[in-house]
């Protein structure tokens, strides 16, 4: 049984085709990368996969069971966790504070009025763990306002953690990383392997082939090629469309 | 993973302050109201009393709104609707002889819920200045049905005989007794507010404030969630409504005019919206400056307005935020 399959996805916006019959069988325990160039369309295929924007046509199910049609919050609870390209989390709020909440919102009533929520262990104890995970424990304290570029690309990483995700949609978690900061990164996401399903859109292809096991391309919304980041690599298709454009800006 | 241990319990002890900031304001405050009664008459200047009384009402009312408003970022500027409820539960029963305090409150709150319910779930399809010209749409709906209600009076509302009996007790037939009773009133909701706002539903409620998209990328549907902090916030309201009718002894629509929803606006943005202390202190100050410029001028609201204006301008978060500048109360978290 794949852990993710994605059947015919179609969105368009007019005339113009963001997702364009896209077809994905994602094993379990695999990491699956998106790549492709600007304005392909692997945001939009990520926020149709995590049910923040509805599809056109086309099927998406988790484990088998369909989920085209249900909203984000129950695609979460379900299993399926997204992460955000621009960062997204609650300013106000501590970094332990931030990943507490997506713990609560799997573990036990929200309508809960009274008890001090600051004060439950069990909340603490595993957004503790996410931060530990995504190597950001020793920030727990800080107003998530007050965290640096890359401590909040961690942070996005430890609220979809928390969540317990079977199948984990990160869009550009490295955005914006660089140097040492990246591949202790990149080895954070590593240790995740086999655990969960990951989904990974990602334009650090350093980071790509050190982690996919599949490699998608995607341009112009379409699916042009599947397969082992090798193969990829050397599809001539691929070189045209995508990679050989960045060999050609690096030279 | 020491580490994190040690890290938990900071957190522990960190979120476990023997009393924080807006508790010591709010008490601060509400040793001042229990004050003011007895410097009233000593100084031989007992109306204190009943304009105090108002301001307690109304001070209730700035509470509620600050629950959607300040940590829900919902601006409800119909929630003049609310206190209307209030004090046509207290003349409507009044007038079938049910006079006892406790069954008014229980009407008035049933009433807003069900109201606060209906229109909370239609306003909240909306969002920013749409939710606020939806909520004033409907809280002007409430105005118009008991403007046409000509059993109450219509228009000119009714006169009530009597006040409320608390378990058949007169104990609001003296200026202190509704003063005092008001207090209690006042104290109660201000610590189940407080309560609420650190619950697991204060967090959700906070955290839909900061960032919706973000909070239904963790698996919260803002909507329940929104919906139920509005009827609280009504039912809360309402019982200020009750008080005021008590204290007026008198039932219009005016209650329930869009003024009076601008005014309780005003009253939580004056005192620092988010933070439940403020509002109190802001209906204080809203309705002082209304007595004292009101004596002083008839046209008391241009200078009302400048005030306002000046607050803005030099303390966004009102007067929490003036006394945060000047070395009072906690940190801005």
């Amino acid at each position: 049984m794949t852990a993710l399959t994605v059947t015919d996805l179609c969105k368009h916006y007019g005339a113009l085709k963001v997702t364009d019959h896209v077809s994905l069988d994602i094993a379990p325990g695999e990491i699956h990368a998106i790549i492709g160039p600007n304005g392909a369309g692997k945001t939009t295929l990520i926020a149709q996969l995590s049910g923040q924007l509805g599809s056109d046509s086309g099927r998406v199910a988790l484990d088998g069971k369909d989920i085209t049609h249900l909203s984000m919050p129950e695609r979460v609870r379900l299993g399926l966790a997204r992460s955000f390209q621009i960062t997204s989390v609650l300013p106000g709020f501590t970094a332990l504070e931030n990943v507490a909440l997506a713990v609560q919102a799997r573990q036990g009533s929200s309508f809960r009025f009274f008890g001090t929520v600051a004060a439950e262990r069990a909340l603490n104890a595993a957004a503790m763990e996410a931060l530990h995970e995504a190597g950001l424990d020793h920030r727990a304290q800080i107003p998530a306002r007050s965290l640096s570029h890359g401590e909040h690309r961690r942070l996005e990483l430890a609220i979809a953690l928390a969540t317990k995700p079977r199948v984990l949609l990160l869009d550009e978690p490295l955005a914006g990383v660089g140097g040492e900061d990246a591949e202790t990164f990149v080895e954070n996401l590593r240790r995740l392997k086999g655990r969960l399903t990951m989904v990974l859109i990602e334009h650090d292809m350093d980071a790509v082939f050190a982690l996919a096991d599949r490699v998608s391309v995607l341009v112009y919304g379409r699916i042009i090629a599947t397969g082992a980041p090798d193969a990829i690599r050397s599809d001539p298709e691929v070189r045209a469309a995508y990679l050989g454009e960045e060999e050609q800006e690096i030279a | 993973m020491t580490d994190m241990t040690d890290a938990t319990r900071v957190t522990a002890a960190a979120t476990r302050p023997a009393l924080s900031g807006r508790v010591k304001a709010a008490l601060t405050l509400f040793v001042l109201f229990a004050l003011m009664p007895p410097l009233a008459s000593a100084l031989n200047d007992p109306f204190y009393v009943l304009i105090g009384t108002r301001i307690l009402a109304y001070a209730i009312a700035a509470l509620a709104l600050d629950l959607i408003l300040g940590f829900g970022a919902m601006v409800s500027f119909g929630h003049a609707a609310y206190l209307g409820l209030g004090t046509y539960a207290v003349a409507i029963l009044s007038g079938f002889g049910i006079n006892d305090l406790l069954v008014q409150i229980l009407a008035a709150t049933a009433m807003s819920a069900v109201f606060a319910a209906v229109t909370g779930a239609i306003s909240l399809r909306t969002r920013g200045v749409y939710f606020i010209m939806i909520t004033l749409a409907f809280g002007q709906m409430a105005f118009f049905f008991f403007i046409s209600l000509s059993a109450y009076g219509g228009d000119d509302g009714v006169a009530l005989a009597s006040r409320s009996t608390l378990l058949g007790m007169e104990v609001l037939k003296t200026d202190f007794g509704l003063y005092y009773t008001t207090l209690v009133m006042l104290i109660g909701l201000f610590f189940l507010c407080h309560r609420i706002t650190k619950s697991r539903f204060g967090r959700v409620l906070t955290g839909i404030r900061e960032n919706p998209t973000r909070m239904e990328a963790i698996g919260f549907a803002p909507f329940r969630y929104q919906l139920t902090a509005f009827v609280i916030s009504g039912c809360i309201t309402a019982m200020a409504g009750v008080v005021l009718a008590n204290q007026a002894q008198f039932v219009s629509p005016a209650f329930m005019s869009w003024h009076k929803s601008g005014e309780l606006i005003v009253m939580v943005v004056l005192g620092g919206p988010g933070t439940l202390a403020g509002p109190i202190a802001g209906a204080v100050a809203a309705l002082l400056l209304e007595e004292w410029l009101g004596a002083l001028s008839e046209h008391w609201k241009l200078f009302f307005g400048l005030f306002l204006v000046l607050m803005v301008l030099f303390s966004p978060n009102g007067i929490t935020g003036l006394l945060k500048k000047l070395g009072f109360g906690e940190k801005q978290k």
